[in-house]
């Protein structure tokens, strides 16, 4: 990963005397692929809005390049959006729309033609110059609007939902050639989604974020398998989260039987949420499990079956590629490397996040 | 800072748009007859208003047309409507397109347009004249505040409530009906308030002898202007200021804004 | 869609309104062109028409164009601004205030009028005003300014309705999008939003110039005896001079000139702008 691009730094900022960002402290880094991950209202979109220079934070600095951005107009920024909905410019032609920015600086014509022609090649729209945004499909608009931004070569590409309006299968096409484009790019994308799917297929780095506050970044990798706290191992796919308690380093009581972990370090005795993937626990015969259950429901998912599990009073979620029938009495096992431990909450901030899930 | 100005501007036309009207209304309640001069506060043309026979016959006319016409041309223009659903897209825009016309023309031509219209038929003019005329022009009014309801109808719950066993006439009534009527409803208001406020049209249309209330101001005010007229246009004023209000609050038009 | 049994009876309900809108707004225009282009002995003729010609009419007409022209520039001129504020004032908040300032659309122009002739009379309340505060007193009642005063008085709200609407349904993410790839805000201003709004421009225009064109009202009340519109023209022959054929003409002559305004609004329309 490359040196830091755009630093914030203390941004906070509300609106009608509504809290949306508290305090936030944010890297990214030149050539990544950062998402900003959260529910609605979580204030990502705030965020890259106060990146682009849409919005003043009300307090905090943005900082681009070694420069304090964070008073300059969006028409002086060297970044370039796109919005949700496209935003595209009805009255004006495709050709006219991509040419916009570059016209705004003057640049000779034949150098505007090329960077046409250049830019609908690499959304795989060639021949669409004379059209109105009118007449394509919410995927091809949404492509043209890519093109628009990236012809006047950001250093910094912002996405926000760029993919919020199109259906699944458009939407799963777009993923790919959203991660092509920033190779074949080498720049920096800013990518807001609520899509956990999204951020984890083509994200660099994940930044999750709820009511104001980053919960969590790193990695697609990090943020799946070792989520910090309740709300990212939620957010995140399905996942077992159960109130536990930490018996010493590497033994931890779950519902009253005591299972082995590689954690360490949270003290004897204290409480702690154990996350456990569903793929995770796996069904073995009673006499073989850590404790045992019976299975409730079973639900065909394609790739895999889904199960509830009820044991010790708990109802486990379980995916797994064989099936066990409901009533069926099975044994729960977990690979001590698979319980992801978590602090419990104990700020009100972060209590106030527990709340939400 | 620009906000201020912003204020301003806005401040300035409200005032060019209100303060006349509000001017008018003072100088119905001043007891001198010189507009330049503050009498005192007084009464005394209302009560010779409501005692002026023309007046009170011009105020009766007014009213039965508005009503008449409104309860006409919102009966017709919701039919078509619904039948428009049921017609091919081509008879559809015709009649769209006829409609138009009393819309998009010159009041003054419409007015002469009908005024020609009755003498050829030797329909009396007056009472009967008026109304047609303003149950012509109310229609498009009642057509346009109706079509957007009709056209946004799902069919699907009228369907199921057949489907549930209900006749049609039932369904209509049950499914349907409740989804146009804030549309008839508003349609309605605002032919009525069209037809009350008309006067190019009525004043074409309305022969001799026969007055209402804008054809009666416009005679007064070539003649000059009697302090009446003021209480006149001050009651007027409220009326119609009130009744837009009801239409511009009511959920039809709060949810066409969205 | 089974609404209908079939065709024919939804043809069957809109019949009466069909009959209707054949008889009182087809025949009677219909009327207005036959007596336009025949003369009292129903002979075919285009003198109705061409009598516009006459100095007195074609003066008429001039300075009904001329004034109706007039009123309509400073009606935009007043009424794109305020549009923009209100559109940038944003939902919720600003509907009762939008309302405030349309409202006066729908009320009696006759009164609306009327208050103007009690304002600028010779010793009305303007100058009374002004005598009390020792300034010089203005003598503008039954003057081609008054009438434009009375024109931009009635028909403002008639441009500001739609201008206003085609603003505020202006997406604020492609004004965004414009200052994002760099356009400052003039620039964004002339290539976005203006462009943008253009529709609802010429239906202001529209909705404006036509009545302007066509008023006799306004002129009688305001402008005296002496200034005559070609709207006071054509009255006059319908309610005095009883010359239905050339008022009639006359009205095909106004009729050419909204038609026109049509057109050019259409073809503006398709193009998406005409900037």
């Amino acid at each position: 990963m490359g040196k830091s691009l755009i630093t914030l730094e203390h941004i906070s900022k509300s609106y009608d005397g509504q809290l949306i960002l508290d305090d936030l402290n944010l890297d990214i880094h030149e050539n990544s692929f950062v998402t900003l991950l959260g529910p609605s209202g979580c204030g990502k979109t705030t965020t890259l809005r106060i990146i682009g220079g849409f919005e003043k934070p009300d307090q905090g600095r943005v900082v681009f390049d070694g420069q304090d951005i964070t008073s300059l107009a969006p028409n002086k920024r060297q970044l370039n959006t796109v919005f949700q909905k496209y935003a595209l410019f009805t009255h004006m032609s495709i050709e006219e729309n991509i040419a916009f920015g570059l016209k705004i600086k003057n640049k000779p014509d034949s150098y505007i033609k090329d960077k046409i022609r250049y830019a609908l090649k690499l959304v795989n729209l060639e021949g669409f110059e004379k059209r109105m945004p009118d007449s394509l499909s919410g995927g091809q608009q949404q492509r043209i609007a890519i093109a628009r931004a990236i012809v006047n070569e950001p250093k910094v590409l912002l996405l926000d939902e760029p993919l919020g309006a199109l259906d699944l299968k458009m939407r799963q096409d777009m993923q790919y050639e959203l991660k092509r484009l920033k190779e074949e790019l080498g720049i920096t994308f800013i990518y807001v989604t609520h899509d956990q799917e999204e951020a984890l297929t083509m994200s660099d780095h994940i930044v999750v974020m709820n009511q104001g506050y980053i919960q969590q970044e790193g990695s697609p990798e990090t943020i799946y398998n070792e989520p910090e706290n309740a709300f990212v191992a939620d957010f995140i796919g399905d996942s077992n989260i159960i109130r536990a308690t930490m018996i010493r380093d590497e033994l931890v009581d779950i519902l009253g039987t005591k299972f082995a972990c590689v954690d360490k370090g949270f003290g004897e005795n204290k409480p702690v949420d154990v996350v456990i993937r569903p793929e995770d626990v796996e069904l073995v015969a009673p006499s073989e499990g850590t404790i045992s259950g019976v299975v409730t429901d079973l639900t065909f998912k394609g790739v895999h079956y889904e199960m509830d599990v009820e044991a010790c009073g708990y109802e486990w979620l379980v995916h797994s590629t064989r099936l066990s029938e409901v009533g069926t009495k099975v044994g729960i096992k977990v690979d001590p490397f698979n319980i992801q431990i978590m602090n419990v909450p104990v700020s009100e901030d972060e209590e106030a996040i527990s709340e939400t899930i | 800072m620009r906000k201020v100005f912003e204020k301003i501007y806005l401040g300035i036309i409200l005032i060019f748009m209100y303060a006349p009207i509000v001017t008018l209304i003072i100088l119905s309640f001043n007891s001198s007859k010189s507009r330049a001069k503050w009498g005192g506060f007084t009464l005394k043309w209302y009560t010779r208003l409501f005692s002026d026979q023309a007046v009170a016959s011009a105020l009766v006319n007014t009213l039965s047309i508005a009503v008449l016409a409104t309860i006409f041309s919102t009966i017709i223009g919701t039919i078509t409507c619904i039948a428009m659903i049921g017609l091919n897209s081509k008879l559809r825009s015709v009649i769209m397109g006829i409609t138009n016309i009393p819309m998009i023309n010159a009041d003054i031509v419409t007015g002469i347009s009908l005024m020609l219209l009755f003498r050829f038929l030797h329909i009396g003019s007056g009472f009967t004249t008026i109304l047609l005329a303003h149950i012509t022009f109310n229609i498009p009014f009642v057509m346009l505040s109706v079509m957007p309801r009709v056209k946004s109808l799902n069919f699907y719950v009228y369907e199921a409530a057949l489907d549930l066993g209900a006749t049609p006439l039932y369904a209509f009534r049950k499914t349907m009906l409740p989804d146009i009527m804030p549309g008839v409803v508003s349609g309605a208001l605002m032919a009525f308030t069209m037809s009350l406020d008309d006067f190019i049209i009525t004043y074409f249309t309305k022969g001799s002898g026969f007055e209402t209330l804008s054809t009666l101001i416009y005679n007064e005010v070539k003649r000059g202007i009697q302090p009446e007229i003021y209480a006149l246009s001050a009651i007027i004023f409220v009326v119609v200021l009130s009744l837009l209000m009801i239409i511009y609050r009511s959920p039809n038009n709060k949810t066409k804004e969205k | 869609m089974k609404l209908f049994k079939n065709a024919k009876s939804a043809f069957l309900m809109a019949s009466p309104y069909l009959v209707w809108a054949v008889i009182f707004i087809v025949v009677p225009l219909a009327m207005v062109i036959y007596y336009g282009v025949t003369d009292t002995s129903g002979a075919f003729t285009f003198d109705n028409i061409a009598r516009i010609s006459e100095s007195g009419y074609f003066k008429a007409l001039c300075r009904s164009i001329a004034l109706a022209f007039i009123s309509t520039v400073i009606c935009f001129l007043l009424a794109y601004p305020l549009g923009m504020i209100l559109a940038s004032m944003k939902l919720t908040r600003n509907t009762y205030l939008v309302t405030l300032f349309i409202l006066p659309m729908w009320m009696n122009f006759l009164l609306r009028t009327l208050t103007w002739m009690t304002l600028l009379e010779g010793k009305g309340v303007i100058n009374t005003v002004l005598e009390f505060l020792h300034l010089p007193t203005i003598n503008i009642i039954n003057t081609s300014g008054a009438i434009v005063l009375g024109m931009v008085y009635n028909f403002l709200p008639f441009m500001i309705l739609p201008i206003y609407n085609s603003l505020s349904r202006i997406d604020d993410n492609v004004i965004n999008a414009a200052r994002d790839l760099g356009a400052d805000s003039v620039q964004t201003f002339l290539r976005i939003t203006l462009p943008l709004s253009v529709p609802g421009i010429i239906s202001g225009i529209t909705m404006v110039f036509i009545p302007a064109l066509t008023t006799f009202a306004i002129s009688t009340m305001l402008g005296g005896s002496k200034i005559l519109l070609i709207g006071n023209i054509i009255e006059q022959q319908f309610t005095q001079v009883y010359d239905w054929h050339l008022g009639s003409g006359l009205s095909i002559v106004l009729m050419i000139f909204i038609l026109l305004n049509m057109i050019i609004e259409s073809i503006s329309d398709k193009e998406g702008g005409i900037f």
